[in-house]
Formats: C-alpha cells, sequence, structure tokens
C-alpha cells in the first residue's frame, strides 16, 4: 500500500534484528492482555503475590479433599473435639467428630488417624479446620464487599464529576460525613443493629463494609475525572462531534478508573482484614462458623497465657497475613502494568 | 474536495461582536462578582483556502476566541458564521454535522491525544461518529490520512506515547483532517515543539491547505511564524482587536502602536544587528478591570487625551487594512 515500506527479503534486517515466534498464548491473548500478563509475572514481588493467592485459591477449592466436611450439609460448621475450654496443642489426638480420611493423609501423615494438625482452639474447635474452610469465607466476602464498594464509588463519583455544581457539592458533602465516622466502629454498630435481622451470618458484616467503605473509590475517581474532563483530548473528542455520554465512557473512564481500580485490588486484602475484625469482636457469623476472624476470636479469652498457648493465634493470624500480603503485592504489580507509559519499560 | 461554485477568496468564516466572559465567583454562595473579559466585541473574517494569522500577547484572547468559535466555550454573545451557517443558533444534533466541516489542531501535543486510544482509532473516530462510509473505507480514509502526514499504516495501532512530539502533532493534524473540513483553528500548533521540528510541521500545514483547499484560522503568538504561514494577520491585545491586513501590509506598514510595538520585538538571528526596540511601559492590564477608552492607552507611546476617553472602533482606514486606533486617519 504505502510505496516507502521496504520491499524484498530483508535478509540484512534478518540478520541484525532477532526475530521471535508469537506462541499460541500470546496469539490468543492478544498483543496488550499478552503484555499485561508477562507484566504481572516479572517482577519478584509479584510473583510472591501470586504464588500466596494462588495457594490460597487452591486451598479454597480443595478445601473438601484437604480436609472433608463432619457434617457435609453444612461444612462452614467447624468440628469439635469435645466442650473443654483448653486449647490442645498441635499433633494431639482427634477423639470426636473425626472427618473423613482424605487420599493424601496416610502417605504424609503416615498414619490413618486424623490429629489435631495445628491444635485446637477453645471450645475444641479444629484450627486446621477453621482456616481451610475459612479461606473460602475471605475469598466470598472479599470478592462481594470489593466489586460491590467499586461500583458504588464509581457510580457516585462519576455522577458527581459528570454533573458537577450542587450535585457534585451535595454528593461529596455526604461523602464526607461518611469520612468522618470512624470506619470499624461505624461498621461495628450498623452491623450489630441489623444483626437481628439477617440472624447470625455473613451478611450484617459485609452490608456494614459495603455500606462504611465506598467513599475511598467515589473521591479517587471523582478527582481523576475531573482533571481529565479538561484535557486537550476530550476537546477534541467534542469538536469532532462525540455524544457526552460516549466521551464519559470511552475516553474520560478508562483514563480515570486505573487508580481506582488499584486501590480495589489492593482492598481485598483489607477488606478480609476488617471482616476478621469484627468477627474477633463478635459480630458476624454465628459460633462455630469456619470463618479466620472468628478462629482469631477464640484467643481472646487466653490473651494472658499465649505462651503456653501461641498456635491458637499464630496459625490464623499468618494466614491473615500471609492473605493480605499476596493481594497487596498483585496490587502494586497491577499499577505498574496498566499505566500505559510504563508500556516496553518492565 | 473544493466546494463547488465557491472561489477561492469569498469570506468562508465570518465573526461578529464576538463576546466571552468569564464569571468570577466568591464567596460562600459563589455569587458572580466579577467578569473576566476575556473576549470583548470582537469582528473579523476569514476567506475561503486563506490563512489568518491570529497574533498577540499570552492571556489577550486568542485561544479563547479559537475555541468559543467551534462552540468548545459557549460565547456570552455576538455570531459566527462558517459557510453561511451560523454557529451559535445551532441545536446539538445540527451541530454535531456542522463539526464535520470545522475542526481545531492543539497547542500542546502531549495533552490533546487520549493515551488509552491508539492514534488509528483516534484518527478514525469522527469517521465512526459520523457514520461515513462503510467500516472498510473508514480504515483507508484513516490509513490515508495518515499518509498524508507522514506516517505509515503500522503506526496506526500504536499508542501515542510511542511518538515523538512532532509525530504526535501531525497525528493531532490527521484527526483533524479525517472529517475533511473546511476551516481548521490551529490554536498554536508548533509552539510545543522544537524550532527544528516546527517547520515541519508547518510545511505539512501548507501542504494540506493547497491539497485539500483549507482555511486556517492560526493562531500564534511568535510573529516569524504568522509570516511564514499567513495570508493575512489580525493582532488582538487584551481581549479586543486592535489590526487586521494582509501580511505584507502588515509587515510593512503597522498602523497600530501595539503592532509596531510588536514588530520591534522580533528577534534578529544576527548579533551585529538590532532592531530601534519600541518598549511598552508597564504589564498588560487585568482583563477583570481593562481601561476605558482605548484598552492600549495605559501603556501606548503616543496617547492622547481623547484615547483614555472613547474607545476607537475598530474601521477599514485603506482597502483590507482595519485598525482600532484614534490617531490613524
Amino acid at each position: 500500500m504505502a510505496e516507502s515500506v521496504p520491499s524484498g527479503d530483508n535478509t540484512l534486517l534478518r540478520e541484525t534484528v532477532s526475530l521471535r515466534e508469537i506462541g499460541w498464548f500470546e496469539r490468543f491473548l492478544g498483543p496488550e492482555n499478552y503484555r499485561i500478563v508477562t507484566g504481572l509475572l516479572k517482577t519478584p514481588a509479584s510473583i510472591m503475590g501470586f504464588i500466596l493467592i494462588g495457594l490460597f485459591i487452591l486451598i479454597a477449592i480443595a478445601a473438601p479433599v484437604i480436609i472433608p466436611p463432619v457434617t457435609p450439609n453444612d461444612p462452614y460448621k467447624m468440628p469439635r473435639d469435645g466442650f473443654s475450654p483448653n486449647p490442645q496443642p498441635p499433633g494431639s489426638e482427634w477423639r470426636r467428630n473425626v472427618p473423613p480420611v482424605p487420599f493424601w493423609y496416610e502417605p504424609v501423615m503416615g498414619t490413618d488417624k486424623w490429629t489435631h494438625i495445628l491444635g485446637t482452639s477453645t471450645g475444641q474447635y479444629d484450627i486446621f479446620y477453621g482456616i481451610v474452610w475459612g479461606t473460602r469465607t475471605a475469598f466470598r466476602t472479599g470478592f462481594v464487599v470489593v466489586l460491590t464498594t467499586f461500583l458504588i464509588g464509581i457510580i457516585v463519583g462519576s455522577v458527581s464529576a459528570y454533573y458537577g455544581g450542587v450535585v457534585d457539592n451535595i454528593i461529596m458533602r455526604i461523602v464526607d460525613i461518611f469520612l468522618t465516622l470512624p470506619f470499624i466502629l461505624a461498621a461495628l454498630i450498623l452491623a450489630a443493629v441489623i444483626t437481628p435481622r439477617f440472624g447470625k451470618s455473613l451478611y450484617p458484616a459485609i452490608i456494614a463494609l459495603i455500606t462504611f467503605g465506598w467513599m475511598g473509590y467515589a473521591r479517587i475517581i471523582r478527582g481523576d475525572i475531573l482533571s481529565i474532563k479538561e484535557r486537550d483530548y476530550i476537546m477534541a473528542a467534542r469538536v469532532i462531534g462525540v455524544r457526552d455520554s460516549r466521551i464519559l465512557f470511552r475516553h474520560i473512564i478508562p483514563n480515570a478508573i486505573f487508580p481506582t481500580l488499584v486501590l480495589a485490588s489492593l482492598a481485598i486484602g483489607d477488606v478480609v482484614l476488617s471482616f476478621a475484625a469484627l468477627s474477633f469482636l463478635g459480630i458476624g457469623t454465628e459460633l462455630g462458623y469456619a470463618d479466620w476472624g472468628q478462629v482469631l476470636s477464640f484467643a481472646r479469652n487466653w490473651i494472658t497465657s499465649l505462651n503456653t498457648y501461641w498456635y491458637i493465634i499464630v496459625w490464623p493470624g499468618l494466614t491473615l497475613v500471609l492473605f493480605v500480603m499476596g493481594w497487596n503485592l498483585v496490587g502494586d504489580a497491577l499499577r505498574d502494568v496498566l499505566d500505559p507509559r510504563m508500556r516496553g519499560k518492565t | 474536495m473544493q466546494n463547488k461554485g465557491n472561489h477561492k477568496g469569498d469570506t468562508l468564516v465570518e465573526v461578529r461582536n464576538l463576546v466571552k466572559y468569564f464569571p468570577v465567583r466568591a464567596g460562600l454562595l459563589q455569587r458572580v462578582v466579577n467578569h473576566v473579559k476575556a473576549v470583548d466585541d470582537v469582528s473579523f473574517f476569514v476567506r475561503r483556502g486563506e490563512t489568518l494569522g491570529l497574533v498577540g500577547e499570552s492571556g489577550c484572547g486568542k485561544t479563547t476566541v479559537g475555541r468559543t468559535m467551534l462552540r468548545l466555550i459557549e460565547p456570552t454573545s455576538g455570531s459566527v458564521t462558517v459557510d453561511g451557517q451560523d454557529i451559535f443558533s445551532l441545536k446539538a444534533h445540527e451541530l454535531k454535522l456542522a463539526r464535520r466541516q470545522m475542526q481545531i489542531i492543539f497547542q500542546d501535543p502531549y495533552a490533546s491525544l487520549d493515551p488509552r486510544v491508539p492514534i488509528g482509532e483516534s484518527v478514525m473516530e469522527g469517521l465512526n461518529i459520523h457514520r461515513i462510509g462503510t467500516p472498510r473505507e473508514r480504515t483507508e480514509i484513516m490509513y490515508e490520512t495518515l499518509r498524508k502526514v507522514g506516517l505509515e499504516n503500522y503506526h496506526a495501532r500504536r499508542y501515542p506515547h510511542e511518538f515523538s512530539g512532532g509525530q504526535r502533532q501531525r497525528i493531532g493534524i490527521a484527526r483533524a483532517l479525517a472529517l475533511r473540513p473546511n476551516f481548521i483553528v490551529c490554536d498554536e500548533p508548533v509552539s510545543a515543539l522544537d524550532v527544528s521540528i516546527q517547520s515541519q510541521v508547518l510545511n505539512i500545514l501548507k501542504d494540506l491547505q493547497q491539497e485539500f483547499g483549507l482555511t486556517y484560522l492560526f493562531i500564534a503568538h511568535n510573529l516569524s511564524v504568522v509570516e511564514h504561514v499567513s495570508d493575512r494577520v489580525a493582532v488582538m491585545y487584551l481581549g479586543k482587536m486592535v489590526e487586521m491586513t494582509t501580511r505584507e501590509e502588515l509587515f510593512r506598514n503597522p498602523l497600530h502602536p501595539y503592532t509596531k510595538a510588536l514588530m520591534s520585538a522580533i528577534p534578529i538571528p544576527n548579533p551585529r544587528l538590532k532592531r530601534q526596540r519600541v518598549i511598552l511601559k508597564g504589564d498588560v492590564p487585568s482583563p477583570l478591570n481593562p481601561p476605558r477608552g482605548c484598552r492600549f492607552h495605559p501603556r501606548c507611546p503616543v496617547a492622547v487625551e481623547r484615547c483614555s476617553q472613547e474607545e476607537p472602533a475598530f474601521r477599514e482606514v485603506s482597502p483590507d487594512h482595519w485598525v482600532a486606533c484614534w490617531l490613524v486617519e
């Protein structure tokens, strides 16, 4: 088509510039997505993050294989080995409510009798069971809360920035009011108030975390939209005759959404942490529900003797730390990859 | 591309008494306390196929004139006709149609392209919006337009940050050109570029003007650039038009004292030569509170009593030479 494109067999060029075969994976994803995926897999920190998250996903999916439920109708109920308040150390024998022995157990542990791998907590709840099945709870609450708050924030922030003036003023003052409330306390109170309505379940805490968690997204997307609205390329789109709604969705939001997206990806860890905090304070799931916060809360009565019963706080605490760290590492890498100015630089 | 029946030389764009005041709000209730008189009663015209240079120092309202003409900023009052169509009275859908006729090239090539859109798509967006031809034809037009500004087909898939400033500016030109407009506002299209790239972009603009019979309003603050590209030149000062005439007339025989001062400030690239400089006293007054009478009188080296009392009209003192000054007969 163009005359100036060199033609011929390009032997010289081919000798200087090494060629690369495009693999099926790259062709399948397309160049842009392939770049994002490979970019995410390049830094050691993000690989660590992915390994951690991948591990947790694996645990969540494989929970019934890792430790089969004792009550198959209600797998989230942690099995109790008796009612004694005193925790049992890791490796102690499992006497009552023993789960079925899965295929991996005997080769790995060298016996076909279940022991409390990580010990038991107050009331003889098995810690290992709580952590494994609690992973599912963590993912469920994390995704639901982050997705909902993200959507609410994006909608509220976009409306605010797009209409501006009085609408913007009113919405932002509402955001300010929400921001003045101390997060955990407000969530705790709301969750406590609505608990009678929903009963002891995941919902009160989820609703509370959503109610007080969307403002950050709204503010950030609003600020970014306001700054991008004034760029020349928005004016260029207007002069071409592009509709306002298309300008918003095609040019403004794609340019404005990424800081918010990164914030959201980081937030899954934080949400799970807050959820655990609520659980620890006694709001949320019914007693014995497999949930990291609840497993942690079992340690409340033993705070003074944790040097003896260290395992009741270390295992669930470590799990929570690794989970939050995984998300943070990935969030950082995502920020680098999604910034178009970083293209070809990682 | 030439409109049939219209000769080169008749008026394509006419601006009459254009006014744009920006309200200044203050206080708790955000009441309007004052206005920035960015453009205050400006009239001029652009002939078909010519380039009208619009010069003036920073903040004198050049850019506001250009943007208001395209209704990127809503005007306070006045009228703009492009090809016989009154732009300010158009309804939304009529305006969208009229947008095909008039485009703009921006000053900052780094800010005027959407960083998340491949440049081919940016150039093609107007064609898609106005549903010109089939998708295949649009792609063809896009490639053709890119080649017109010296880019290749394979550039279309790339993102703006992969280009240099000069290349980006050419992409901006291609985007404006894709809809095959009659009239393009060039808002300081080269002032953000390296000097070596400036002439390249200016020459592309000139070639395209020849090929497509384009009419330019060329906004600039660099008089040597204006001399290079313009057929006629208009000079603005503090929201007002002070002089408008052909390029030769303006550079040989400037009439307004402000134009004379501007001319004397053009640097000469020869260390042994120096111009007789006309040094102006003071600063440009604030457009919040422009001086009474002639806006230039506080700084004018030849001002008389009358200048501070009455505002001079912008009138044609000799054929095709318009000036707003009491001292010019």
